[in-house]
Order: structure tokens, then sequence, then C-alpha cells
């Protein structure tokens, strides 16, 4: 993960032995808690003693509710987890915040917090085995190592890190649909039902061939050899990096990558023509390999 | 009861704020327990161990959040085997296609 985060618990307690709040702030405590990026569980009802449930994980809770002016003492029986208390009643929404926010640094808890500098949106492949059929074009596609294989030669996503945010090619690569981004704006590749269309619409797509006039890798390669010609004459970073937008800007007019995800990328930090051509290679080696093997185990 | 999941997609724009605002707004209006988390998807990412508590016992679970599709293949991707496709041992409502009321209804009002 680009963000570590090392995870806790915040629990509003609402069982025996606490006020309520009132539907209004219950809302507005939960959704500020929420957007800022924390999971809340609600413990409410009658039956409910002041130790709530552990969640299953032996992982830190903090514990508030209004509790009449002062917090219980609470403790892990089993002496697993850490439990904090805050007495809350009263306090606005952003003091509930403040005081979450104080125990979680004071704990040294890293949080991915949506909206945070630094933050990582998650943006990563979900694979819907249910259709994969481990065609490694994923695998062949990306040159990022996203993808990888597991010991049994099944597709992985192995590296979600190295994905580029809002960037969904490989799962308009993918001729089964398989590939979902949960957070892309259409169906299917949000996860939406997939129909008939949408197979035939992608398994037109697959034909690499038809983008950048040849097989993506060719043309690569192509390019790269123009490239090395070139290079040889007048070695220039500059030409280097005019080449690779070029061919990003290829990759742009075939729709396949979004202009917005290419306008974000550092060009400057983007591999070579050669490098490329090297990944390229290697991740086609890999998927051979591994359509090899699991046809050697079926 | 079955367990109550409601995700807020916070990383994201793609789920109506007014559809997960009322969603929300219903389950704090109820006397029940829930549980809530800012995003399934960044959950997932991290493998985190509370998403197997959430499914590790036989009790049903009823889960808002996205496409049923994605949300399967999330919890698979943490490493949470996701029961087989029974709709009384868990359904996904989905924030994204069908109104608050229908999924609050559904999450809340129990036989």
């Amino acid at each position: 993960m680009k963000t570590e985060t090392l995870p806790f618990q915040v629990v509003l307690y609402e069982g025996d032995g606490a006020q309520p709040l009132a539907p209004g702030d219950r809302f507005a405590v939960l959704s500020l808690l929420l957007d800022k990026g924390y999971a809340v569980r609600r413990v409410a009802g009658p039956g409910q003693t002041t130790a709530p449930d552990l969640p299953s994980p032996a992982i830190p809770l903090i514990v508030i509710g209004d509790f009449g002016g002062a917090a219980p003492v609470l403790e892990d029986a089993a002496g697993r987890v850490s439990i904090a208390t805050h007495d809350i009643g009263g306090l606005a929404p952003d003091a509930v915040l403040d005081l979450i926010e104080q125990g979680r640094i004071g704990d040294q808890r890293g949080l991915n917090q949506p909206g945070a500098p630094g933050m990582w949106k998650p943006w990563f492949p979900v694979i819907d085995y249910d259709r994969c059929t481990n065609c490694m074009q994923c695998l062949s596609f990306c040159l990022f190592d996203v993808y990888g294989v597991d010991e049994k030669q099944k597709i992985q996503v192995k590296n979600q890190d190295n994905c580029k945010t809002n960037c969904p090619a490989c799962s308009r690569v993918c001729p089964e649909v398989a590939i979902m981004f949960p957070k892309y704006a259409a169906g299917p590749i949000n996860g939406d039902v997939v129909n008939q269309a949408d197979v035939q619409r992608e398994k037109m797509k697959v034909d690499i061939s038809s983008l950048l006039g040849g097989d993506i890798y060719s043309r690569l390669r192509d390019r790269s050899d123009a490239a090395k010609s070139r290079f040889s004459k007048e070695r220039s970073p500059d030409k280097a990096l005019e080449e690779r937008k070029k061919c990003l800007v290829k990759l742009q007019q075939s729709g396949i990558i979004p202009a917005e995800v290419l306008a974000e990328l550092d060009l400057s930090s983007l591999p070579s023509p050669e490098e490329i051509q090297r990944r390229a290679a290697e991740a086609n080696a890999r998927a051979q390999a591994a359509r090899e093997a699991a046809a050697g185990m079926a | 009861m079955p367990k109550i999941l409601y995700c807020r997609c916070a990383f994201a724009q793609v789920v109506p704020q007014a559809t997960k605002d009322a969603v929300l707004e219903r389950l704090c209006a109820s006397g029940t327990s829930f549980e809530t988390v800012a995003d399934l998807c960044e959950m997932a990412a991290r493998r985190d161990e509370r998403l197997t508590g959430l499914l590790d016992s036989d009790e049903p679970v009823k889960i808002a959040a996205c496409y049923p599709r994605a949300v399967k293949w999330l919890f698979h991707n943490a490493g949470v085997p996701f029961p087989a496709d029974d709709p009384d041992r868990i359904e996904v409502l989905n924030m994204r296609e069908q109104t608050a009321d229908a999924i609050a209804d559904a999450l809340i009002d129990q036989p």
C-alpha cells in the first residue's frame, strides 16, 4: 500500500449504560468520521453491555458514547485488544473527530484519509474469476507489473499499487470482461452486469493489432528501433522524451488510456522505449510460461 | 438479525451522495446495530482483517455498497471467500443503482 495504515476500530456505543444520541447527531458524527476514512461500528439497543463484542481480529478499539460525563474504563479480559473510551456527550461532530484524531496520532496509527495530501485512491483491478479464462492478456498488456500468477499459474493482481489511477486499460483488453475497476464510472468495468453486447465489444477491442496500426508491442519495438537509429546519430534525452510522448499520444488517440490519466503521468519517469520493449517481452514470456504451465497442470 | 455493512465509498464520487446520505440517515434513525466502513475498496486493498470478521460466521449479512459482482470479488481480493450466491446468506444492495428507500427497507425492515 502506498499509504501505511495500522487499522483500528471506532465503536459508537449506545447500549446499556450509555445514552443514545439523537438520530441527527448520530448521522452527523458517523458521516463525518466515515468521510475522514474511519470505520465505525454502531452498537445499539437493550441487552448490549458496556463491553461491546470485540471484532474478530485483535485490533485496537476507540469506544465513544454519551456516558453521562465519565467514560467507563474498559479492558479486554483476554488482554488482546487495547480499548480507549471517550465520553462525547454534548460534543459537536468536529470535536468528536478531534478526539479520535488525537488518539490515533498519539497511537502513531496512520490512516489513508480521503482528500488528504498523499492519500492513495484505491484504484486497482479486481478480477471476476467466474468470467476469467486465465488467458493472460492482462498480464501481457500491462507494462507496470500489476499482474502476476500464483503457484497454480492462475492470474492474480500482484502489485496493485503499480496501477495508474483512473486507467482501466487492461479491463478494455480483457476478452471476457472479467476485469473490474469498482470506482470506474460506467459498466461493465465498474462491476455492472455483463451482457452479450459487452462481450462482443470487448472481443473486438482485444484485437490489439487494431491499435496503433499494428500489434502494440511490435509497434513499440518499431518505434524503439527507429529511436535507436536516431539515437545513434544524435543521442538526445529530449528526443527520447518526445518519442515516448508520441507513443502515448497514439495510445491516447486509441481511447484505451484516458486522456486525464496520460495528462497526469510524469513522462520523464516513464520507461524508455527500450525498457518498454524489455518489459513487454518479459510480460509476454511470463504469460506464455504461465499458459504452458497451466496447460500442463490441466 | 443479519449483520449490516454500509460502505461510504469515501474515496470516489461514483455513488450518489444523496443516496449514501439517505441510507445512512435511515440506519441512524433505526434502533439497530451496524457496521460502517469508509471504503470497501480501500479495505480490500489492505486485506483488512475486519472483512474476515464480517463473513466468518453463518449469520446472514446485508451489504449496502455498489455492484454485487464488484463487492463479491473485492472480498475475494482481500482473501475473504464470499459464500456462494445465496440471497438468504448475503445480500448486496447497490447504492449506485437502487433507491435509498429500497435499500434502507431491505437493510432494516426484518420480518
